[in-house]
């Protein structure tokens, strides 16, 4: 095995791993520090796929912000003095079956003695030269400052228009 | 060899993970971090894309406006469940149903 490889399984596992404790934890607490290393996990895969500056923006904007932003969520939904701060669960048995059937609808590898792969390995994906692991940085801002500007200044509009409805919306109104 | 169908695998099991979250929580912030799991996943298979396709780097872009609008959904979303959260003195789903008839 590789050494590329064994990242590979390394980071895949523990993405993996810590996305079923997320989903499966009692407690709410334990699924939020479950979700910050699934953030890891995939951060590490974005660096084996040679996405570095996209590595270093999870990094940034999931696990400083929206991470937090959840840990927030979860303090102020509770009250003070409720501790255990559980999750209930509703209709498992039905979960499990859509979510089994979604992963063998997308990545069965079944294929004998009934060829039943999943849609993954029956497409036939455009796979081409592909980019050579290289420092991305430089040309996503140039990217981002030439051909994309429009969608860019799109999105810097949606944050703003987001933070003003987030505000109002939570704003204590004296009228109600 | 790591190739494409590796990581594809990896987001296809993150995306049920997301989605069996999403199916069977009742507190609305641990739905949220259901949501939080899909988005992961597609931009996972962006990323894998970007670097085994064409080689261009679009995917990842396109994974950078992915990461703004999850950003962006989860500010929004939590403003909501606190409102809610005032109102009914529950972050439980199912019992936001004032709307019913």
């Amino acid at each position: 095995m590789s050494a590329e490889a064994a990242v590979f399984y390394l980071f895949a596992a523990v993405t993996v791993a810590s996305g079923a404790v997320v989903v499966l934890a009692r407690s709410l607490i334990y699924s939020a520090f479950a979700l910050l290393f699934t953030f890891f996990g995939v951060a590490g895969l974005y660096v084996l796929l040679g996405a570095d500056f996209l590595a270093a923006t999870q990094l940034l904007i999931y696990v400083g912000g929206i991470l937090v932003l959840l840990l927030f969520g979860v303090m102020l939904t509770h009250k003070l003095y409720d501790l255990d701060l559980r999750s209930e669960v509703t209709q498992f048995l039905p979960g499990i079956i859509v979510a089994t059937g979604l992963i063998l609808i997308l990545a069965s590898p079944v294929r004998w003695p009934l060829d039943l792969r999943g849609l993954m390995f029956r497409t036939q994906w455009a796979v081409g030269a592909g980019r050579p692991p290289a420092a991305t940085t430089a040309e996503i801002g140039q990217l981002f400052m030439g051909r994309y500007l429009l969608p860019f200044e799109a999105a810097s509009i949606l944050l703003l228009v987001a933070l003003m409805g987030a505000a109002m919306i939570v704003r204590r109104r004296k009228d109600a | 060899m790591i190739a494409l169908q590796h990581y594809l695998a990896v987001s296809a099991v993150l995306f049920s993970l997301g989605m069996l979250g999403i199916l069977t929580r009742r507190n609305a912030v641990n739905v949220l971090m259901g949501v939080e799991l899909v988005l992961n996943s597609a931009n996972l298979n962006l990323v894998a894309f970007s670097r085994f396709g064409p080689g261009n780097l679009q995917g990842q872009l396109f994974a950078v406006f992915v990461i703004v609008i999850a950003a962006a959904e989860v500010a929004v979303a939590l403003a909501i469940v606190l409102t809610l959260y005032r109102l009914r003195r529950t972050p439980n789903l199912d019992e936001a149903d004032i709307l019913r008839g």
